[in-house]
């Protein structure tokens, strides 16, 4: 099935299987390796993307229902010579060990940055009428579909903390 | 052979005149990882297009294969082969070996009709694309005739046997001293099985060029690794080129290589095209290794002052009938606290359930939740601090062997700890103190890992740019390794990070055992101290003897090496001045090490404190982490954030093992109930709060040339207990069975009353 995803900007035209999961596009057919495949049941979190603007497990949802759509992915935050602040954060925190879910994270983390500028409430959050505060307990819980196995957690929240900068 | 007293020599990592070692620069190939560029076994670019690999599991524990269909599968769209036992290729038969210096033998895939356990692979397609290979996969009709097999572990202690060529350890009269005790602690403690959930699911990307084969895969040892596809094969193992750059986490799950290695090779060469194949999630959880369950007995026998007189610690675990493992959950207690008459072994039940294996602290993980709650049930009855009876019964020697330790600092580990986590607003008497619902306790435990040194090699070149580029066949599986090697051949050379390269993970390389067992940074950072400490010599030589040198002539005892120059007093040039004009085709030497003939005569071991406080919801049973502390003895540290990782990962593993983590066997197939990670729970993001850890100042100038040792699993070890002795403390709930979940929990608040 003929689908165009804009992917970093770039608009990609492919010929793809119906069964054919986002994530293995971008794997298999676009050599956008950074995103990745932990569990393949949106479990683990570390095939995170950003789909117009918004992250989603690339591994729950089929490449042909994106066409049109604006991805982001991991190669698209930022480059080696070109580091996003998040991933410059991650590296100067030691967020990571393994290195497996950590594109996943910090696509994650930028996604949710907006998402909490944007006034999306989660569990944790009391007041619902007033501006999001990211105090380490609501970073701690948007960021929990993300797992990170060599558990690199405090150290994601001292980077992403970094990122956003204290809270009163 | 050397001797340990060879090693207190002052060197160039001990001095670190440049102030590289233990300094917490960031992760060498941190870049290639943040930005997604860092290629994983499955990632890496084949010279072709690969087909693509899936593989079929068995769904029965134990019995034969009766009749396998594959038409429909062979028919099915883009399918290039289907294999099973009926038409696999010849491999070697399981154990064989022909190469004579092989680590491991041979492993066939597909090597018959008999089911050893669910999940065993039983069929492998490949085709043009991975949703091909799984359609036809699931197309492929299997019958089985079903076998009676023993799957129920606890159901099952009586079977339980001595391990082959193994006895129990017995020291004095523990019946005798145990029934004359005034205090007697007499608890069986229970840790199930856990699995690795390694973030990264093991894969291989193979092809052949000619007779030999080239397989990306992911795997912690890589000479393991070749040898076993070698023997498999029966090919000689310098015609498989195993690589293994990067590898998203290991935990000793990928201490050997599973049937993606040996099906990816075979498929390859039977297609003349590379092949990919990955385990799924779920084939991670049954069809790789797992950590046992294990039954553990505590006997404490103790004086009224708290000394302790007898002391038992007996495990009964459990293995697949044909992969022979123990869990020695017992050992560690050999070596950790004073008395005089002791009983420790192992007993082993075989069951048709998948493979038991190491997992990170093998032994020590499970086995420090029985001693360390057990330790703290006798300080309650005792009226004794947790603390204080742990330094009552701290040995001056080795308990067992009586021989001296190389260091020990659990006392300054228990002590430091308690000061800073303010171990004196603890409430000994539990259930005391109240937040709205929750109830609120603290507690702790020890940490010991034992440290070894295995033999390695190193490889290092010099090139006429002054860059030098330290080679072994080694692994990184988040460890932080590339970035220590770069520290030590920095520091020994007396250059800056940036003129280092590192490289790893290929069998072509200089051999190093690879990560496992705590053994790494202090094995492969050894052998790679000693070859850089070569290339000093070497570089010496070469300076001395260049009458272009300023250097010529000089005694070579006096030679420095120090920001990018090499010296003798006021006289000197850079690395690449010399190395361009002296030997410009650049310099290469490799460096060998192995343990020290009198190594065995000490007892050495890593140890720590673990500090936990925990609130239990008295409506849910939730058990929440509110803060833990630990504090690490660990050698000489040569990075300071990449140490610290290590250990607050393993503190965060300990929190899983107290609360969420156990795989769960359905009793009427042999497979785990929960196979994926949203029925098995690790930690996450929100299950950690207030987390950190320190470590003392240590060199262990028995342990190797730079005093380091490993710790990697250090972290792990005894931190559950802190939690399950936090519990108690918090709501007076006494729980024997790990994980401690909310339905334990709240059986036991109700009970209570409460």
């Amino acid at each position: 099935m003929k689908t165009t995803i804009t992917v970093n900007g770039q608009a990609r035209s492919l010929d793809l299987d119906t069964r054919t999961s986002l994530l293995d596009a971008l794997r298999e057919h676009l050599n956008l390796k950074g995103s990745k495949k932990g569990c393949d049941h949106g479990q683990c979190g570390a095939c995170t993307v950003l789909v117009n603007g918004e992250r989603i497990n690339a591994c729950l949802s089929l490449a042909v229902m994106h066409d049109g759509h604006e991805v982001t992915t991991i190669e698209g935050i930022g480059g080696e010579e070109s580091l996003h602040p998040m991933q410059q954060a991650f590296l100067t925190q030691d967020a990571f060990q393994c290195g497996y879910c950590t594109p996943g994270q910090i696509c994650s983390a930028v996604g949710m940055l907006k998402e909490a500028a944007e006034n999306w409430p989660s569990w944790v959050t009391d007041d619902l009428d007033s501006a999001v505060a990211l105090s380490d307990a609501e970073i701690r819980e948007r960021m929990s579909g993300n797992i990170c196995r060599c558990s690199a957690y405090p150290q994601i929240i001292a980077a992403i903390r970094d990122v956003v900068g204290d809270v009163a | 052979m050397s001797s340990v007293k060879d090693w207190a020599a002052p060197n160039p990592v001990t001095e670190n005149r440049g102030g590289i070692i233990g300094k917490g620069v960031d992760r060498y190939e941190g870049k290639l990882k943040v930005t997604g560029t860092a290629a994983y076994a499955y990632e890496v670019e084949p010279p072709s297009p690969p087909a693509y690999g899936y593989l079929l599991a068995a769904t029965i524990a134990k019995g034969r294969i009766t009749a396998i269909d594959t038409a429909a599968a062979e028919a099915s769209p883009g399918v290039k082969l289907v294999w099973t036992h009926l038409n696999v290729p010849k491999q070697a038969r399981r154990g064989e070996r022909i190469n004579p210096r092989s680590q491991r033998p041979s492993n066939p895939a597909l090597a018959g009709d008999r089911i050893e356990f669910f999940g065993q692979p039983v069929a492998f397609v490949a085709a043009d694309t991975w949703e091909n290979a799984r359609a036809a996969a699931n197309l492929i009709q299997v019958s089985y005739a079903a076998e009676p097999a023993v799957l129920d572990f606890r159901a099952s202690l009586e079977l339980a046997e001595m391990p082959h060529g193994e006895e129990d350890v017995l020291i004095g009269d523990f019946e005798g001293a145990y029934a004359k005790a005034p205090a007697q602690i007499d608890e069986t403690y229970f840790s199930p099985l856990q699995n690795h959930v390694q973030m990264e699911p093991c894969a291989t990307t193979a092809w052949w060029e000619g007779d030999k084969v080239t397989v990306h895969t992911s795997i912690q040892m890589v000479k393991g690794g070749q040898h076993s596809l070698a023997e498999t094969l029966a090919i000689p193992s310098e015609k498989v080129h195993l690589l293994t750059r990067y590898i998203g986490g290991g935990f000793g799950g990928k201490g050997q290589a599973y049937d993606d290695l040996v099906l990816a090779a075979l498929g390859a060469q039977a297609l003349g095209q590379p092949v990919k194949l990955a385990y799924t999630r779920q084939q991670m959880f049954q069809a790789t290794i797992h950590r046992p369950a294990v039954s553990m007995r505590v006997r404490l026998g103790a004086e009224p002052d708290g000394r302790l007189n007898a002391f038992a610690v007996e495990a009964v675990t459990h293995c697949a009938r044909s992969a022979p493992f123990v869990e020695h959950a017992a050992n560690f207690s050999r070596n950790l606290y004073a008395a005089p008459n002791r009983l420790t072994g192992h007993r082993l039940v075989k069951m048709d359930i998948p493979h038991a294996g190491a997992m990170r602290a093998p032994g020590e993980a499970p086995g420090m939740l029985s001693l360390e709650c057990a330790m703290d049930e006798l300080a309650e009855k005792l009226g004794i601090d947790p603390i204080e009876l742990r330094l009552r019964n701290e040995p001056d020697v080795d308990p067992e062997t009586g021989k001296p330790f190389s260091i020990r600092q659990l006392t300054e580990c228990l002590n430091t700890g308690a000061q800073r986590f303010g171990w004196n607003r603890r409430n000994p008497k539990p259930g005391q103190v109240r937040d709205g619902r929750w109830l609120v306790g603290m507690g702790m435990a020890a940490a010991i890992r034992g440290n070894f040194l295995l033999p390695a090699k190193a490889g290092v070149r010099i090139d006429g740019t002054g860059i030098i580029t330290l080679r072994q066949g080694m692994t990184d599986i988040g460890t932080g390794t590339y970035t220590i090697l770069a520290q030590i051949t920095a520091e020994t050379m007396g250059v800056t990070m940036d003129q280092v390269k590192i490289e790893l993970g290929d069998s072509e390389f200089p051999p190093a055992p690879g990560s496992g067992g705590q053994f790494g940074a202090a094995t492969a950072g050894s052998a790679a101290f000693e070859a850089n400490m070569n290339l000093r010599r070497a570089l010496a030589e070469l300076a001395i003897g260049d009458p272009n040198s300023p250097l010529y002539g000089g005694d070579p005892t006096y030679v420095t090496f120090g920001n990018g120059n090499i010296a003798i007093e006021n006289r000197s040039e850079s690395l690449a001045t010399l190395v361009s004009r002296a030997a410009p085709e650049g310099v290469y030497v490799e460096g060998a090490i192995s343990p020290a003939a009198d190594a065995r005569d000490y007892s050495q071991h890593t140890y720590g404190g673990h500090f936990a406080e925990v609130g239990v919801d008295t409506v849910t049973g939730e058990v929440r982490m509110r803060r833990m502390f630990g504090v690490f003895a660990a050698g000489r540290i040569l990075n300071a954030k990449t140490a610290k990782s290590q250990v607050t990962g393993g503190m965060i593993w300990g929190v899983g093992t107290a609360l969420t983590e156990a795989n769960v066997v359905d009793n009427r197939y042999g497979s785990f109930i929960n196979q994926d990670m949203s029925g098995y729970l690790v930690p996450t993001h929100a299950d950690i709060v207030d987390l950190d850890a320190i470590f003392l100042d240590e060199a262990d100038d028995k342990a190797n040339p730079m005093g380091i040792k490993g710790v990697g699993e250090l972290g792990i070890c005894g931190a559950g207990a802190a939690v399950a002795n936090a519990i108690y403390n918090a709501c007076g709930v006494r729980l024997r069975d790990f994980p401690m979940t909310p339905d334990k929990v709240l059986e036991g608040l109700m009970a209570k009353g409460l």
